[in-house]
């Protein structure tokens, strides 16, 4: 019942966290790892906001997204460091400005 | 018959424009002088009996255009002052032709020349003998064209082509004004017909009209249009450049043209139109000062000209003033009098210039003729009588009338009327000076030529002599014959076709002036001619001496140099429409401002546009993730602003917010 009380208190927590993640991401210029990171920090920003109003409205199905959204995050999280070791492999570098410096040169 | 009068000059020019390669040129020639003559004796016959018999003739065609209240028929009317003008035009007209048949024998385009002779007088015919104001301006313009056609006849030389140019353009300036008025006439009388209007103009006598939101008096606005059309074609001061250069043309051409018909049109306007000006004075006065100033600075230009033609062109000019202020002191009469005795007097004159330029081997300047008295005779004696008519000798035909237009000029008893009798005796004096000096430096001075040439001058074969022995004996004799009938006392030759207010008749004040004003033109005339002899022939020494003092060449480029008219028109007007054409409309709007707003500004707009969206997309991730936020959140922001954007949905308001950033981001553009 804290909780439904807090309705204000537990949406801004999650907003600011998302912003975290979303600024992490825009602000971060040179590893790739914090950005994957970041994008995790969304998730889990997003998969809060679910509980808490599955909590709210007393309803199951945002529970029910929550587990959704941990697989595709976990799914996400794998298929992306693969990309990166992929990348890594080709180039020797995972830093964002030699991504696009190499794509400059291919063109 | 009558209809016969007008259409025949255009049959003929129809035969020797279509079949002149197949009729040749002598088939031609003579097709259309036949024309011409034919025409002539018709018109006499019509002379005889509208003009002498009193009863003039109307004949309606067919209906030209009818469209509710505007109704214009293809109508003739042949009162007295249109058959005064029918036997002036045609008379000349064959006669030029006849001269033309010998003077241009010589040319290859014989066929074309005397179709557009025989155009023109067409035109000429069609201009005078119209009922309405829209198909005299048919004539009004078909003159026109045919003068540009006539002057460049020789197309090869360039100085005909610009000559050609200058008169259609000059006269052009006077057209379009001419247009105004038959516009204004036909907005204010609803019709265009010369009867109808000459009868509804008691009636709108103080009617006002708004022109260019200034409230006029409709005669005033009325008036002063159609004058400035008879300034363009009668080649009055400020619009008279073209009629001296018009002298580029054949000889015959500046006969036909230049001397009898084309530059008498505007004569012929003020006198048809003398319903309007009797009420419109203060026009009237104008007109007087336009005249007389024209008279008196064409005869002084007159007198230090070397071309023989442009001598004689000038003199045009001045007798065209006397005549136009004649028609402002309201003696319309007298002004046509003296139009049909200038024209048969100064075609003389201009088809013995011919006569002589032909003899010279086509030498126009009188600085390298001389002698020529024994060498062609009877040119000589022909340009004789054409002088002495022309400086109005006693009891020539010039003297008829050019002193009565003093006459009445200064029988007017008003400030303009003594003001135009000045200038117009002043002029007389100049043009007996320049006619003596004419003749003394074509004829009476030692040759000066070169021997060739003098040696094998010869007089003009049969038809030359026709022509010109035609036309003297009217030059002698037609002012004595037809004073009494056109402008005596009390005739009632031109009935309704000239309406003269009665406050404004002076012609019983003329008759009883000082015998002091009526004797000073012909005295001063005289003494004009002797003047000019005695000094050219004792003197030369002395004029030569004046005239390289270092005043006198001053005074002689002045006048040598027209005035400075032409310096000053090419150089002020002619170059400031040019610059302006190419500085502003064509550098500035057309290939400026358009260009901006159309093809050039908006591909450059939408280009700049185009690279800098593409600049957004720089290739880096983080980048992309900012924009992606920029995005969304200007979308949810906009979503909120809405309300406030609501206010503002004045659309005229977003355009001008637009062009004004469109504007700015070109002017960025330009700096750069």
């Amino acid at each position: 019942m804290i909780l439904i009380n807090n309705v204000i208190s537990i949406l801004s927590l999650t907003s600011m966290l998302f912003f975290i993640g979303l600024f992490g991401i825009i602000l971060n210029r040179k590893n790739i790892l914090i950005t994957i990171m970041s994008i995790e920090l969304l998730l889990l920003t997003i998969n809060l906001n679910f509980i808490f109003f599955s909590i709210y409205l007393d309803d199951i199905v945002g529970q029910v997204f929550v587990l959704f959204i941990l697989t595709i995050a976990a799914a996400e999280s794998a298929i992306g460091l693969a990309i990166i070791t992929v990348f890594y492999r080709l180039k020797n570098s995972i830093e964002l400005d030699i991504i696009k410096k190499n794509i400059i040169i291919k063109i | 018959m009558y209809l016969l009068l007008v259409f025949l000059s255009l049959f003929g020019f129809c035969l020797a424009s279509l079949f002149g390669r197949h009729l040749g040129p002598r088939g031609s020639g003579f097709i259309t002088t036949s024309c011409l003559f034919v025409s002539l004796l018709i018109s006499f016959f019509v002379f005889y009996e509208v003009a002498l018999m009193n009863c003039p003739v109307y004949i309606k065609l067919v209906t030209w255009i009818s469209s509710e209240v505007l109704n214009i028929d293809w109508g003739f009317m042949f009162d007295s002052l249109t058959v005064v003008m029918c036997v002036v035009v045609t008379f000349v007209s064959f006669l030029v032709h006849l001269y033309s048949l010998e003077y241009m024998s010589h040319d290859p385009h014989l066929s074309r020349f005397m179709s557009y002779l025989s155009l023109f007088t067409f035109f000429m015919l069609i201009l005078v003998t119209a009922d309405n104001f829209v198909q005299m301006f048919v004539g009004w313009e078909g003159v026109g064209l045919c003068s540009y056609l006539l002057i460049n006849f020789w197309f090869t030389r360039i100085q005909a082509n610009k000559a050609a140019i200058k008169a259609m353009i000059v006269n052009r300036v006077g057209d379009f004004s001419l247009l105004i008025g038959i516009f204004v006439i036909f907005m204010s009388y609803k019709s265009l017909d010369y009867a109808t209007v000459s009868a509804l103009t008691p009636f709108l006598k103080n009617e006002i009209i708004n022109f260019l939101n200034f409230n006029f008096n409709l005669f005033t606005v009325i008036g002063t249009f159609l004058f400035l059309g008879a300034v363009g074609k009668s080649a009055q001061l400020g619009l008279h450049t073209w009629l001296p250069d018009a002298m580029e043309g054949p000889t015959p051409v500046s006969a036909l043209i230049h001397a009898a018909t084309m530059v008498t049109a505007g004569v012929f306007l003020l006198a048809r139109s003398s319903f309007i000006y009797e009420y419109a004075t203060n026009i009237l006065s104008y007109i007087i000062v336009i005249g007389a100033i024209t008279s008196f600075f064409a005869s002084t230009t007159g007198l230090l000209q070397n071309d023989l033609k442009r001598v004689i062109a000038y003199s045009t000019c001045s007798q065209l003033g006397y005549m136009i202020f004649a028609c402002g002191l309201s003696n319309y009469s007298v002004g046509i009098f003296h139009l049909s005795n200038h024209a048969f007097f100064k075609a003389l004159l201009f088809l013995s210039a011919g006569s002589i330029i032909h003899a010279v081997n086509d030498e126009q300047d009188m600085r390298k003729m001389g002698g020529l008295r024994f060498l062609v005779p009877f040119t000589y004696s022909m340009i004789v009588i054409g002088s002495l008519a022309l400086m109005g000798f006693p009891f020539l035909t010039g003297f008829y009338s050019k002193d009565l237009i003093l006459e009445v000029a200064y029988g007017k008893y008003t400030l303009l009327g003594y003001f135009s009798y000045c200038l117009g005796t002043c002029g007389a004096f100049f043009t007996a000076f320049y006619s003596t000096r004419l003749i003394y430096l074509t004829f009476l001075s030692k040759p000066i030529g070169h021997k060739q040439i003098i040696c094998f001058a010869f007089d003009s074969g049969i038809n030359i002599s026709i022509a010109l022995g035609c036309l003297a004996i009217p030059s002698i004799f037609i002012g004595y014959y037809t004073k009494d009938m056109i402008v005596g006392l009390g005739s009632d030759f031109f009935g309704s076709a000239i309406f003269t207010n009665l406050v404004n008749i002076n012609i019983f004040d003329a008759e009883f002036i000082n015998l002091f004003y009526k004797l000073l033109p012909v005295s001063l005339s005289l003494i004009g001619v002797f003047l000019a002899f005695f000094l050219y022939s004792f003197k030369l020494k002395l004029l030569f001496e004046l005239k390289t003092s270092i005043f006198g060449k001053k005074i002689y480029n002045f006048l040598n140099r027209k005035w400075f008219f032409d310096k000053i028109y090419n150089e002020y007007f002619g170059q400031f429409f040019f610059k302006f054409g190419y500085t502003t409309s064509y550098k500035f709007v057309d290939r400026g401002i358009f260009e901006i707003l159309g093809p050039t500004g908006l591909s450059l707009v939408a280009l700049k546009i185009g690279s800098s969206f593409h600049k957004m997309q720089t290739g880096y991730l983080y980048h992309y993730n900012f924009l992606i936020l920029v995005g969304i959140t200007i979308f949810f922001g906009l979503r909120e602003l809405w309300i406030v954007f609501k206010l503002f949905n004045y659309y005229s308001l977003i355009f001008i917010i637009f062009m004004v950033i469109f504007f700015l981001i070109n002017y960025v553009k330009l700096e750069k």
